[in-house]
C-alpha cells in the first residue's frame, strides 16, 4: 500500500507545482481558487463513470472499439454534455457564494468562462484518457474495472489542474 | 439501441451524482478562497493542496472499502465501537498511512519551493501535516465507519456508500482541517521570517 501511495503522492506534488506557479493571480482572484477542488475531482469523476460503463459494455462483449459503435459514442456525448451542465453552473456557484463571504473581484462572465472552457477541455481530455485507458487494457488482456478506474481518476485528477492552468493563463 | 438513446441514458444516470459531488467540490472551494491570507503566508501550502487531498481520498476509500468487504465476509459486526480487533486494526492503519504520506508530501513540497530559490518553513508544512492528518483522520473515520456500517445495518450496500462519502466529505474535511492547521502553526509562530 505505501508504495503506491507515494507514488500517487509524488504525482499530485507534480500537479501541486503547476498550482503553485498559479499563485499570484489565484491570490489576486480567489474566485478562481474556489474553482480549485471542483475542477480537481470533476475530471477524475467524468474519467471513471465513463470508464466504468465502457467496461462493462466489454465484458458484456457489447463494445467495439469502432467509430460507428453505439455505446462508444452514446457515452462519450454524455460525458461531454454532463461536463457542460454541470461545469458553468459551478461557475456561477462560485461566483455567488465568493460575492456572499467575499468580495467578487472577478466578473461573472470570466468565471462562468473560466469554469465552462475548463469543464469542456477536461471532459475532452478524459474521453481520451478512458478510451486510450480501455483499449490498453483489452490490447493487455488485463481486467479494464481493475486498471483503467485508477489510471483514469488520478490522470484526470492531474490533467484537472492543467486545463484550469492553460485557460486561466488564456482568459484572465 | 441508438447513439441518442444511450447518450441520453448515461446523462440522466450520472447527472445527480456529479450534482452533489460539484456540490461538495463547491464548498471545500469556498474554504479554500477562504484560506487565501494563510495561503499567501505560508509558502508551499498551496503546493501541497492537491497532494494532501488525495491522500485522504485514496486512504479513507480503502479504509472504507475494506470496512466494506469485511461487513460482506461476516469478518466484523456493524457496531459502532471501536472494540473489534480488525476495525482497530483497519482505522489505525488508514492514520497511520495518512499521517506518513501528509508528512512526507510536506517533506518533498518543502525541497520543491527550496528549489525554485524561495525560502519555505519545515517546520510549519509538517506542522501542517501532521495536525491536520490527525484531525481529518479521526473525522474521516468516523463518517466512513458510521456511514458504512449505519447503512449496512439499513439493508444498503456498503461497498456503494463508501466511495461517494469520502469523495464528497473528504475535500471539505481535508481543506477545513488544513485551514485549521495553518492558522494553529501561524499563531505558534513556527512560520517564521517575513511571508514572502
Amino acid at each position: 500500500m505505501l508504495p503506491l501511495l507515494a507514488v500517487l503522492t509524488l504525482v499530485e506534488l507534480g500537479s501541486g507545482l503547476v498550482l503553485d506557479t498559479l499563485r499570484e493571480t489565484l491570490f489576486e482572484f480567489p474566485s478562481l481558487l474556489v474553482l480549485v477542488p471542483v475542477t480537481i475531482g470533476m475530471g477524475g469523476n467524468l474519467g471513471s463513470i465513463l470508464a466504468a460503463r465502457l467496461s462493462t459494455a466489454f465484458h458484456l462483449g457489447l463494445l467495439s472499439f469502432s467509430p460507428d459503435d453505439e455505446r462508444l459514442v452514446g457515452n462519450t456525448l454524455a460525458t461531454v454534455g454532463l461536463a457542460l451542465t454541470v461545469f458553468p453552473a459551478v461557475g456561477a456557484g462560485a461566483w455567488l457564494l465568493q460575492g456572499l463571504f467575499g468580495a467578487t473581484e472577478l466578473g461573472l462572465p470570466t468565471v462562468l468562462a473560466v469554469a465552462s472552457l475548463s469543464g469542456l477541455v477536461l471532459a475532452l481530455i478524459a474521453v481520451a484518457v478512458t478510451l486510450a485507458a480501455t483499449y490498453a487494457a483489452y490490447r493487455l488482456g488485463l481486467d479494464p474495472d481493475e486498471v483503467v478506474i485508477p489510471v483514469v481518476t488520478n490522470t484526470c485528477d492531474v490533467l484537472g489542474v492543467v486545463v484550469l492552468f492553460g485557460v486561466v493563463r488564456a482568459l484572465v | 439501441m441508438s447513439v441518442r438513446e444511450v447518450a441520453a441514458g448515461g446523462y440522466r444516470e450520472a447527472l445527480p451524482v456529479l450534482a452533489v459531488s460539484a456540490g461538495g467540490g463547491l464548498f471545500a472551494g469556498v474554504v479554500l478562497g477562504g484560506m487565501e491570507a494563510e495561503l499567501e503566508a505560508i509558502p508551499g501550502l498551496l503546493l501541497l493542496v492537491p497532494a494532501l487531498l488525495a491522500i485522504r481520498g485514496n486512504v479513507y476509500g480503502s479504509l472504507g472499502a475494506r470496512l466494506a468487504s469485511a461487513l460482506h465476509q461476516g469478518l466484523v459486526e456493524p457496531r459502532l465501537s471501536l472494540g473489534d480487533r480488525r476495525v482497530r486494526a483497519a482505522v489505525a492503519a488508514a492514520i497511520s498511512n495518512g499521517l506518513a504520506m501528509s508528512l512526507f508530501a510536506a517533506t518533498v513540497g518543502f525541497l520543491l519551493v527550496l528549489l525554485q530559490g524561495r525560502t519555505a518553513s519545515l517546520a510549519a508544512l509538517l506542522g501542517i501535516a501532521l495536525i491536520a492528518g490527525l484531525v481529518s483522520g479521526v473525522v474521516l473515520t468516523t463518517a466512513v465507519v458510521t456511514v458504512v456500517f449505519v447503512g449496512y445495518r439499513r439493508g444498503l450496500d456498503p461497498d456503494a456508500l463508501a466511495g461517494p462519502v469520502v469523495t464528497t466529505t473528504g475535500d471539505v474535511v481535508g481543506l477545513a482541517t488544513m485551514l485549521f492547521a495553518a492558522r494553529t502553526v501561524i499563531a505558534l509562530g513556527l512560520v517564521g521570517g517575513s511571508p514572502a
